[in-house]
């Protein structure tokens, strides 16, 4: 199954791989953003690879870390061949001031929730997204939890309290 | 209760007192309300092992306006909190609070953006419990220091109010 | 969301008894068909993921319990694979074989809290009583092992917290017996009630390209017909040494997943069978000084040992720059664990793929255009933890 899909790879998107690495045995791609939904597509329409599930979408934040070089943001799909029991990753790497990405929700139906909490979280865009809002932080809070700079314990949004005396600010 | 101003402050007002206070004890409804972990373990008392029926209280309202004891039983987010309290003025007086568990007592091992760091600072809490879950002996051991609390409390006295500064 | 002269927008949650936690469902009907469906979650949004960037590798292990508070063995194992995988670190077959035993151990826990709130919802209030009078004997286990009836921690990286307890055995072959004898009275309740049959045949219908395509897993995509179990897929802590059968469903509908969850605990006995009767002898931590912590006993006896155990649970391990991924197959789907080492002590980042979070995507597929009461059994066969759809 590795070398098929580097066959894949390198038939049909050699420009559009930055790096493959083999890491505690997890293959994964780096690609280009903009060929991301290309791939995507080419992945599900060959039947051999079978690569119909889409496992997970996730995120990191390399702020303040040798990697920020390649870019701050990474969004990682997570790709899994139901048929060939096998697994592998696509890496997209994104600039911190404006990482937006395609989304994959006309691809995948699961894909929605999976972004939007992407979004919610390390606050990356994902383009054409029907419905791209808040998932799982309070509407009262700004910014996003995930990010590096964005501190753990963190003044909380006040309520509209009915008290004399409002209580200290939770820091 | 309106009936207290009426009565003065003497023999007839212990024995009204006793008898409200033993029947606010021995029928305890609780509102069937879990947010978290500690949920599992109070679902645990009131199921067949623990039987919390014992002491008149297996009726869980699904309904706040049917229920006297909130137990807070998990972590009380952000989104959460002002749910909780909305529950909590919803709840028809005389009304008692037990906050279950480390995570609504202080927040627990979740010191973060996310939680509020102690139920009380939202609504006023009469017991706390710590564990991580309790077991479901620790719940009846403070559902039981609630009605010795409750057993001291007299007619007269006004319940801690949402708009008051709370002890 | 908009009302228009014909529909009603209904605000069921996120204080619902049947929401199984904290779940806020905003319906739209049309008399008593659902147009729409929207699920709004976060109401026990715990910052978990954050809060683990935070520690050390062995102090986020404890985070873990708190997300599927069913199944904590299931992410604590979930996690120690992952930190395993991540350091290469090679577990003592004995350590396996546990691990195996009560990681099924676990699913049936999650099933059986399920199986007994699903039927109250449905109005089958005995079957709870059921449920939690067999689960009390598994949470007892558990506390023989770990010291705690829910949150265990007792799975830990590179091995167990302690050795097993004596009467490890005579408990396993004992919750096996009060296990079968209640499914006994499971399926005589439900599996032929009439009104169970009906209110749960043709409810919440996927086919199996609509499971695909919603990335779900565990006992909702095998409902549908599609035999994926990451246990038989990629074994994982010595699956492939056991013998059990992987169910799968036909019409995709809520009496399929119930046949399967029943089915899955019927195949953990077996399994837990064959790990008891096979148990190796052995150590029940990896040695790996300097990773793994070293025993207790040797701790308060060995100068070596002490130094080791004072600089992990201090300073703790530093990891290789690289990130891994481990999923494992719990009660409720495939849970994996994403774990990004930066080179420091510190997980860089941990993302947890949870399956209630990605199944509870299913909902508004599975509820539009069906009747109204029909939200509440959909939400039962989906088998959501709010700890862990939210973290």
């Amino acid at each position: 199954m590795e070398d098929k899909l580097r066959e894949f790879f390198n038939n049909n998107f050699k420009d559009a791989v930055i790096k493959e690495d083999k890491f505690r045995g997890d293959v994964s791609y780096y690609i280009k953003p903009e060929s991301l939904f290309a791939i995507c597509e080419a992945l599900l329409a060959d039947s051999s690879l079978d690569v119909k599930f889409l496992s997970d979408i996730t995120s990191l934040d390399w702020l303040n870390h040798e990697e920020e070089k390649n870019g701050r943001f990474e969004v990682v799909y997570n790709l899994y061949s139901i048929s060939n029991r096998y697994r592998f990753f696509l890496k997209v790497r994104l600039d911190g001031e404006n990482p937006n990405v395609k989304s994959l929700v006309d691809l995948w139906d699961g894909a929605d929730w999976m972004e939007r909490e992407v979004f919610d979280m390390m606050g990356i865009i994902f383009e054409g997204h029907p419905n791209l809002t808040k998932i799982l932080t309070a509407d009262e809070l700004d910014g996003h939890p995930l990010r590096k700079d964005f501190t753990l314990t963190w003044e909380q949004p006040k309520f509209t309290w009915n008290l004399d005396d409002p209580p200290e600010v939770i820091k | 209760m309106g009936l207290e101003e009426k009565i003065p402050d003497s023999i007839i007002l212990t024995s009204l007192d006793k008898m409200v206070n033993w029947a606010h004890k021995r029928s305890m409804w609780p509102l069937g309300f879990g947010l978290a972990c500690c949920a599992i373990e109070m679902i645990s008392t009131f199921g067949p092992h623990f039987d919390v029926a014992r002491y008149g209280m297996e009726v869980m309202r699904p309904s706040p306006r049917q229920a006297d004891l909130m137990i807070v039983a998990g972590r009380v987010s952000v989104k959460m909190a002002p749910v909780v309290k909305t529950l909590y003025e919803q709840m028809p007086n005389p009304k008692w609070v037990i906050s279950m568990g480390a995570c609504a007592s202080c927040g627990g091992v979740f010191n973060n953006y996310a939680l509020i760091q102690g139920v009380d600072r939202i609504i006023p809490v009469d017991i706390f419990i710590p564990g991580c879950p309790p077991r479901p002996e620790q719940l009846m051991n403070g559902i039981m220091t609630l009605f010795e609390k409750v057993e001291k409390e007299s007619v007269k006295d006004d319940r801690p109010e949402w708009g008051r500064k709370l002890a | 969301m908009s009302n228009t002269a014909k529909t009603v927008t209904l605000n069921m949650g996120p204080q619902h008894p049947s929401t199984h936690g904290v779940l806020r469902v905003i319906l739209e009907l049309d008399g008593e068909t659902v147009v729409k469906a929207e699920p709004v979650l976060g109401y026990l949004h715990t910052g978990i993921e954050k809060t683990m960037e935070s520690k050390l590798y062995y102090k986020a292990l404890p985070c873990t319990d708190r997300m599927d508070y069913l199944a904590p063995m299931s992410n604590n194992l979930g996690f120690s694979l992952a930190v395993e995988k991540l350091m290469e670190i090679d577990i003592p077959e004995k350590v396996q074989w546990v691990r195996v035993c009560l990681a099924e151990l676990t699913r049936i826990n999650s099933h059986l809290v399920w199986l007994g709130t699903h039927a109250l919802d449905l109005g089958a209030m005995s079957m709870l009583l059921y449920a939690f009078r067999d689960r009390e004997s598994i949470v007892e286990m558990y506390e023989a092992c770990g010291g705690q009836r829910m949150m265990t921690t007792y799975i830990r990286i590179g091995g167990l917290a302690q050795d097993i307890p004596k009467d490890f055995e005579k408990g396993i072959r004992n919750i096996i017996k009060v296990i079968n004898n209640g499914l006994n009275d499971y399926e005589t309740l439900l599996t032929n009630n009439e009104i169970f049959i009906n209110r749960t045949k043709g409810v919440g219908v996927l086919t199996a390209e609509e499971a695909i395509s919603l990335s779900l897993s565990g006992p909702m995509l095998r409902g549908s017909g599609v035999k994926h179990d990451l246990r038989k897929a990629n074994p994982y802590t010595g699956y492939e040494n056991f013998d059990f059968e992987v169910p799968v469903g036909q019409n995709g509908d809520a009496y399929d997943r119930y046949t399967i969850r029943v089915e899955e605990i019927r195949q953990s006995l077996k399994i837990m069978q064959q790990a008891i009767d096979g148990m190796p002898e052995g150590p029940y931590r990896a040695h790996v000084p300097g990773i793994v912590l070293p025993p207790k006993e040797d701790v308060l006896y060995k100068m070596e040992s002490m130094i080791f155990h004072f600089k992990l649970i201090t300073e703790g391990f530093k990891t290789p720059v690289g990130s891994v991924y481990q999923g494992i197959e719990s009660g409720k789907g495939e849970i994996g664990f994403f774990i990004s080492g930066d080179g420091t002590n510190k997980p860089h980042r941990v993302r947890v793929r949870t399956p209630s979070f990605i199944n509870l995507a299913a909902l508004p597929k599975m509820c539009e255009g069906n009747m109204f009461s029909d939200v509440v059994c959909a939400i039962g066969s989906i088998d959501i933890v709010l700890g862990e759809v939210d973290r």
